[in-house]
């Protein structure tokens, strides 16, 4: 079963939440941020082109207006394949692990997998970001040496950076699958 | 507890039998290696799997049974597959059925000595056999170092997978009485190139260890141990990447079996990147030979060094003059534009001796450039310095009358202000000096003073072409370092065969149906293009600045001579 709810990122664009459960233990939460509009593109590229304008008409040498093509093209390309995500999602499975995917504009999809020994809990935490404090939501994974330490700290949502509503209800959803494995009975 | 069910997806479509594999216990997990097909005797199915446990030591035993029945489910065929579990007892008998074509199957369990006896949910992860077998699970590259047994659960399951390879051996046209269905048993996959590769590496190995032990044999002869040779050897750049060469070669052409993955990817890395450096350089080498453009480069050569030494006298007679203005001591300014004059007429009366056998040399020279590219830009390298010597020695001669200067002034300084440098407890000490000692002292001091100026305008300039001609060595040795180190195979391997390389996995969530278990599909998440080079790069011979920022800034202010990369291309006259 899907839901989808509207919400806002932290510099106030809209986005969206997906939640989906598979099964009593595997559940899909999906944070979509807003696409990439016709309206700046072209805007983007109109700008580059009449600079290209300008300067083809200061120095008359053509090569000037094909290499403003070429940046437009591949500033495209590497924009779209490299640096717009359009949705960022989790999956949990109880007994398996937590799966993180950001997919980009272009399609394609950087996916880590954390097996759930590792996974030590998911809190929301605070931090300073430019000129705001703003609170993510983070992995933090168990230090195999030592049982009550923390080895490392693995942000998420971080393209989209939804506000504290979102980011309660995907913590209230996760925790309920992690507290499944505390109250499961270990295999003997 | 939840019960993880690894299916391979090559026998989804296989007849009814039974699965067997491994049951890891500590983490209610079971790998499905393969499904036997009725009719089978079960004593012989347990002997044949005593023996696949014997070879591969890892412990199939018979997990549960699978039904895949084209009609609705018969009753008689489930009491008969619920008996086998107590045929080959094992704890939980897993039984997994498929109806007809559906996708979601029905799967449950048998526990006949379980304390709680609730339902636990079933997850079925489908895997592809082959890619699993044939990948390499990479640790993450943080936790190298700390060797935690239950860090990766994951690993377990391929190398399950990867260890039962003698099982996958058995197809459907063999005739023993074990009817297996896994990813191989349409029929085992061969190459013939693969196998005739095999057969004849064997002899060209032993050729090529021979062949390397009389190279290695003669390069450490005595003949070539004497004094200035060795000097020589040590100088030049070409013989250190030739001796590197060699060692690739031996580490190529021995012949022990590499024992696991990464002495596998480093043999195949040094023998691709030989491959290209020696196919780079015949390339090169054909450019150049064709229209005689060696010819044409030997020629330019000498005039080209010819307008280096003009250019350098035009300097020092700007030096000698008023440069930017500045006022220099006239005495001091002719004695040492003088000397660096006279040394550069030196220099060119040599070169212009040599220069009848320059094209003769350079022909022969640029032969070797078959040994490889990385060979021909090492040899660039070394004319350049042989090139530049005399800018070379120049610096050294700034920089040691710069120094002396430096060193006699900070310590008539000290003098100057009635102190000492205690060497004994390395700190600078009071000291009641004579009036005569004084008088030299200080008198001593200013005319190091004011003759500073000149020999800090000079020092300078020859700083400044000996720092452009070590950044065009540099770059030129930053590429053959280039060449050598990057894991041309294992880049390959990712862009074509990216499951072999695996840093981890991704699960994707199929159609689901209620009351059915979870069904996911396990891929393999291959490594980045950053993680392979960082993973399989090739050591090299050399080592990057050695000295920081700050202690190369100290040096060049105290005069003492830079050596910024660990090996230089230098050459006594």
């Amino acid at each position: 079963m899907a839901e989808e709810r509207r919400f806002r990122s932290a510099s106030g664009a809209p986005i969206a939440l997906r939640r989906r459960q598979h099964s009593a233990s595997c559940r899909d939460l999906a944070v979509r941020g807003p696409r990439l509009q016709l309206r700046s593109l072209s805007a983007a590229t109109s700008a580059v082109w009449l600079a290209a304008y300008g300067l083809f008409a200061l120095s008359e040498n053509s090569m000037v207006l094909s290499a403003a093509i070429f940046i437009t093209l591949i500033g495209l390309i590497i924009y779209l394949h490299f640096v717009k995500i359009d949705q960022e999602s989790l999956l949990v499975i109880g007994s398996l692990g937590i799966q993180v995917t950001s997919s980009y504009a272009s399609g394609k999809e950087s996916t880590t997998f954390i097996e759930m020994s590792q996974v030590k809990d998911v809190v929301i935490n605070e931090a300073i970001h430019m000129q705001k404090v703003i609170y993510y939501l983070c992995i933090l994974l168990q230090d195999p040496d030592d049982p009550q330490g923390v080895s490392e700290v693995v942000p998420l949502f971080q393209s989209s950076k939804p506000r504290l509503d979102c980011l309660i209800e995907v913590y209230k959803s996760c925790q309920e699958i992690l507290e499944q494995r505390k109250t499961a009975p270990q295999s003997s | 507890m939840v019960l993880k069910v690894f299916f391979p997806s090559c026998c989804s479509l296989a007849d009814s039998g039974i699965l067997i594999g491994r049951w890891i216990s500590e983490q209610n997990s079971a790998v499905v290696l393969a499904v036997v097909h009725f009719p089978f005797i079960p004593v012989q199915v347990k002997q044949y799997l005593g023996e696949v446990q014997r070879v591969t030591k890892v412990s199939v035993s018979v997990l549960g049974s699978w039904s895949n029945s084209k009609q609705e489910k018969e009753e008689s065929l489930s009491e008969f597959l619920e008996d086998l579990g107590t045929i080959f007892c094992h704890e939980p008998w897993i039984q997994i059925s498929k109806e007809g074509d559906s996708k979601f199957w029905s799967c449950s369990t048998l526990q006949k000595h379980s304390k709680n006896p609730q339902e636990e949910e079933i997850i079925l992860v489908y895997y592809d056999q082959r890619k699993v077998m044939l990948s390499h699970l990479h640790p993450p590259l943080d936790t190298a170092g700390r060797r935690a047994e239950d860090a990766s659960k994951l690993s377990a399951i391929f190398d399950t997978v990867a260890r039962s390879r003698v099982l996958f051996m058995t197809d459907r046209y063999d005739e023993g009485p074990i009817k297996l269905t896994h990813w191989q048993s349409d029929g085992v996959e061969a190459s013939i190139i693969v196998e005739l590769m095999k057969q004849a590496s064997v002899p060209a190995c032993m050729l090529l260890t021979f062949l390397l032990s009389l190279l290695s044999g003669i390069c450490r002869s005595r003949v070539l141990k004497f004094w200035p040779l060795s000097f020589l050897w040590s100088k030049l750049s070409t013989c250190e990447q030739l001796g590197h060469r060699l060692q690739h070669l031996q580490v190529i052409s021995s012949n022990k079996k590499a024992q696991n993955q990464n002495q596998l990817m480093r043999k195949a890395n040094i023998f691709v990147s030989l491959l290209i450096d020696v196919a780079l350089g015949i390339l090169l080498m054909s450019w150049l030979y064709r229209k005689n453009r060696i010819g044409h480069l030997a020629d330019t050569l000498i005039p080209v060094a010819d307008h280096v030494a003009e250019e350098l006298q035009d300097l020092l007679q700007w030096l000698m003059g008023a440069p930017a203005g500045l006022k220099m001591n006239r005495a001091l300014d002719q004695v040492l534009g003088r000397f660096f004059l006279y040394h550069i007429h030196l220099w060119i009366s040599y070169i212009h001796l040599l220069s009848p056998f320059i094209e003769m040399i350079l022909w022969y020279v640029g032969l070797s450039a078959c040994l490889g590219l990385t060979v021909a830009l090492c040899i660039l390298s070394d004319i350049i310095a042989l090139l530049t010597f005399h800018i070379y020695c120049f610096y050294v001669y700034g920089a040691r009358l710069y120094c002396l200067k430096i060193y006699g002034l900070s310590s008539l300084w000290r003098l100057f202000r009635g102190k000492k440098w205690n060497v004994l407890r390395q700190r600078v000490d009071s000291c009641s000096y004579d009036l005569d000692q004084l008088f030299i002292g200080t008198l001593l001091f200013t005319i190091l003073l004011f003759l500073l100026p000149t020999t800090a305008l000079y020092y300078l300039v020859f700083t400044l072409l000996r720092l452009l001609v070590v950044i065009v060595q540099g770059l030129i040795h930053l590429l053959v370092d280039l060449i050598d180190s990057l894991p041309l195979y294992s880049l390959i391997l990712r862009l074509c065969r990216s499951y072999r390389l695996a840093a981890g996995v991704k699960f994707r969530v199929l159609e689901q149906q209620d009351g059915k278990p979870l069904r996911l599909l396990m891929q393999i998440n291959p490594l980045s293009y950053g993680g392979v080079v960082q993973t399989y790069r090739l050591p090299t011979y050399s080592c990057y600045p050695r000295d920081s920022w700050a202690s190369l800034c100290k040096k060049l202010f105290l005069g003492e001579l830079i050596y910024p990369w660990k090996h230089k291309g230098e050459k006594q006259n």
